[in-house]
């Protein structure tokens, strides 16, 4: 699929002109951080299972065809089928003809971001099935025909009275102004989509190869209505989400709703094992698993970017991130957004659409001390930064910029012959104000260019009597 | 104790001061300080801009300007940083240095870090008679775990008055180029800075790096803040 570069600095910028998007998505952003912060605080082994989450991950990534095909064997020893699917058009034609064999085509789905990253539901709904989303957030931006902007706050750039507003055009219902009675709308609404849907589509939290059994983490109790209401439920993955062992799963349900929602545990963990058995009161009667690659087999190739493979998805990084509280997900022109989504976005998309997205981050570092499962997300950004450079992408200003610097840096002698006539040219700058070129220019936009020195400090190297007075 | 002063491109060319006041309070400690004049720029611009081969030979010069020092001091977290945790990654296909960078990289201190860690210093006679927010800049606490030691600093000086900054480990908002490329985001950043060090009345804001200051000076400056921008190295000068 060809795509149009993604101009990240108009897109912020157009998100910087809405001066209450960045007020009201920061309220939220700083609520998470609050959350997160004393239940991560006060696991005395954070640092460690943090560490050991991140090598269990990257083992596995580098064992994966072992992995998913044990996962593979138990989940049909555990009565369920297993389709493996190579990319997201592939995903969906699976999927669409599950759907479709059915007489009841209305399709009930929980939050997967693996779904979105697809667009299942214009696939779904090509092939003539309803799609409904049931997360709460998801519902409603489905009914606005929105995109999520937040990784698991996929509706946070919505008011509540944008809410109001919205679900009254759409439900003929009153406009509501509180946020419990509006929820209450959505429910009803939902439920008996719920009755009546005969296919449940989850995507999955982790795959636990050793027993075949998908974790689903919710809070709504939507998936696991999802994965129990209909009769058949189809689940999709993509293949990063295996772990080895069911004795891990304890590790990562310890770091995942605690960096994701500051929850020490979520509303509803469902385990999932194959179909409905003999006996059994409730469940699906046939139990599906769509794993796909979608572009993650080359990143797992990769051995330098292979570790954002390790994304829980639990969105903490954009919730520290400086620029995407001022930006919102959409500005990074695809579903992953925040400073994992500049990584991996340049990855799945290419460098040539998405090589942008990289630069989009003052490298603050707060995204990678947060990460649950300690990927090293300033260093990808940086790595992903050289091959932007070195595959050409850099204007030929910032070129001959950093060209120009390295080249009198290489040199203390060099730097002592340039260096004053730079000051000779900043303090005409200075006295005259005349406009300057790139980057200065852009400077000068927001603050002011720092006085210039009446000489460096090398010159005034070895002062005597330093010490006594500034 | 004899120490290599690396005193930053940013504070050799336009921060002069800064680097005095570095000679001046490890002179006063007892220090000997010596600077490599060969010195220049340790590659951070070059390297975080995605020009990784120019960094890296600005690494490769740094590497050799230093060689033979006891320990390396700079009044910068974020030069340290970018010596200490990525020059390993630059050089990284640099095999016959990797011992050589991984040494530097344990003897490369950010200022504050080497009063208080290295010569356990808190108290370096210093007198500021004024109040004082302090902002935390990202590399040297993320980068390098500085944390308390700038805060034990200041309470030690005489006369000042710490005001706590609320959001002080949020970003200034300078990432280097990332200032230019995305000015709008980066001022975004930096009017929450300033509007944040304005909330406490302080009269001086302090950091451990010049290039967060230089952007939280030129902000303060363009909305004509009273509000001074010191580093932290001129305050523990001050007597």
């Amino acid at each position: 699929m060809r795509q149009d570069r993604i101009d990240f600095v108009h897109n912020s910028e157009r998100a910087l002109a809405d001066p209450t998007l960045h007020s009201s998505v920061r309220r939220a952003m700083v609520r998470f951080r609050e959350l997160q912060r004393p239940v991560i605080g006060e696991i005395e082994e954070w640092q460690a299972l943090r560490e050991y989450a991140h090598r269990v991950k990257l083992h596995t990534l580098s064992h994966l065809d072992q992995y998913l095909e044990q996962l593979e064997r138990q989940i049909v020893a555990a009565g369920g089928q297993v389709h493996w699917v190579r990319d997201g058009a592939q995903a969906g034609r699976v999927i669409a003809d599950l759907a479709r064999s059915r007489d009841d085509r209305t399709v009930v789905k929980s939050k997967s971001m693996t779904s979105e990253e697809i667009e299942l539901n214009q696939v779904l709904e090509a092939a003539g099935c309803e799609v409904v989303e049931t997360d709460l957030g998801e519902y409603l931006l489905q009914l606005a025909g929105d995109r999520p902007a937040h990784i698991i706050a996929p509706a946070v750039h919505k008011s509540k009275d944008a809410i109001a507003k919205l679900l009254a055009e759409k439900l003929g219902v009153p406009v509501y102004d509180d946020a419990e009675r509006l929820t209450r709308v959505a429910r009803d609404a939902l439920r008996r989509k719920f009755l009546a849907a005969g296919v449940g589509i989850t995507g999955v939290n982790f795959a636990v190869a050793e027993t075949g059994t998908i974790v689903v983490v919710e809070n709504e109790g939507n998936a696991r209505l999802t994965t129990s209401l209909p009769r058949v439920h189809i689940a999709l993955m993509g293949i990063e989400k295996v772990i080895p062992r069911l004795a891990d799963l304890g590790v990562f349900l310890t770091l995942l709703p605690r960096a994701a929602t500051g929850q020490r545990m979520s509303s509803y963990v469902s385990l999932l094992t194959g179909p409905r058995r003999a006996g059994e009161r409730d469940g699906p009667e046939e139990f599906h698993l769509v794993i796909m690659d979608n572009g993650r087999t080359a990143i797992q190739a990769d051995p330098v970017m292979r570790e954002s493979l390790a994304c829980i998805r639990c969105g903490a990084c954009l919730d520290v991130c400086p620029v995407f509280e001022r930006t919102v997900g959409h500005a990074y022109g695809s579903v992953y957004s925040g400073p994992i989504g500049a990584v991996i976005t340049p990855l799945y998309q290419g460098l040539d659409v998405a090589g942008e997205l990289p630069f989009a981050s003052s490298l603050c570092g707060a995204c990678g001390e947060i990460c649950p499962v300690k990927i090293d997300l300033p260093r990808l950004l940086l790595e992903l930064r050289a091959r932007v450079v070195q595959a050409g992408g850099a204007s030929w200003a910032e070129r001959l910029f950093v060209r120009g610097w390295v080249a009198t840096m290489a040199r203390s002698g060099r730097l002592r012959l340039v260096a004053p006539i730079v000051r000779l040219l900043h303090r005409a700058v200075a006295r005259t104000g005349i406009p300057l070129p790139y980057p200065f220019s852009r400077w000068t936009q927001f603050r002011e260019l720092p006085p210039p020195a009446r000489s460096s400090f090398r010159e005034r190297w070895p002062f005597a009597a330093v010490g006594r007075r500034r | 104790m004899r120490v290599a002063l690396f005193v930053t491109c940013l504070v050799d060319q336009l921060f002069p001061a800064v680097g005095e006041a570095t000679v001046s309070v490890l002179r006063r400690l007892g220090v000997d300080v010596q600077f490599p004049e060969g010195q220049t720029c340790c590659g951070q611009v070059a390297f975080n801009d995605g020009f990784w081969p120019e960094a890296a030979r600005l690494a490769q010069k740094f590497i050799e300007d230093f060689d033979d020092s006891d320990a390396v001091v700079a009044p910068s977290g974020s030069c340290v940083a970018m010596v200490r945790e990525f020059y390993p990654v630059l050089l990284r296909d640099e095999s016959a240095l990797a011992d050589r960078v991984r040494a530097l990289g344990r003897r490369t201190y950010e200022l504050s870090e080497f009063l208080v860690d290295v010569l356990h210093r808190e108290d370096v006679g210093a007198h500021f008679p004024h109040c004082v927010a302090y902002h935390a800049s990202c590399h040297g606490l993320r980068g390098l775990h500085v944390t308390t030691q700038p805060l034990r600093l200041l309470a030690a000086v005489r006369g000042l008055e710490l005001r706590p900054l609320p959001g002080v480990e949020e970003c200034c908002g300078f990432g280097g180029m990332f200032s230019v490329k995305f000015a709008a985001l980066s001022g975004s950043m930096l009017d929450a800075k300033i509007g944040a060090i304005e909330s406490t009345g302080t009269e001086v804001v302090t950091a451990t790096d010049s290039s967060c200051l230089m952007h939280i000076a030129g902000g303060l400056s363009r909305r004509n803040s009273p509000v001074r921008a010191m580093h932290l190295a001129e305050i523990l000068a001050a007597q």
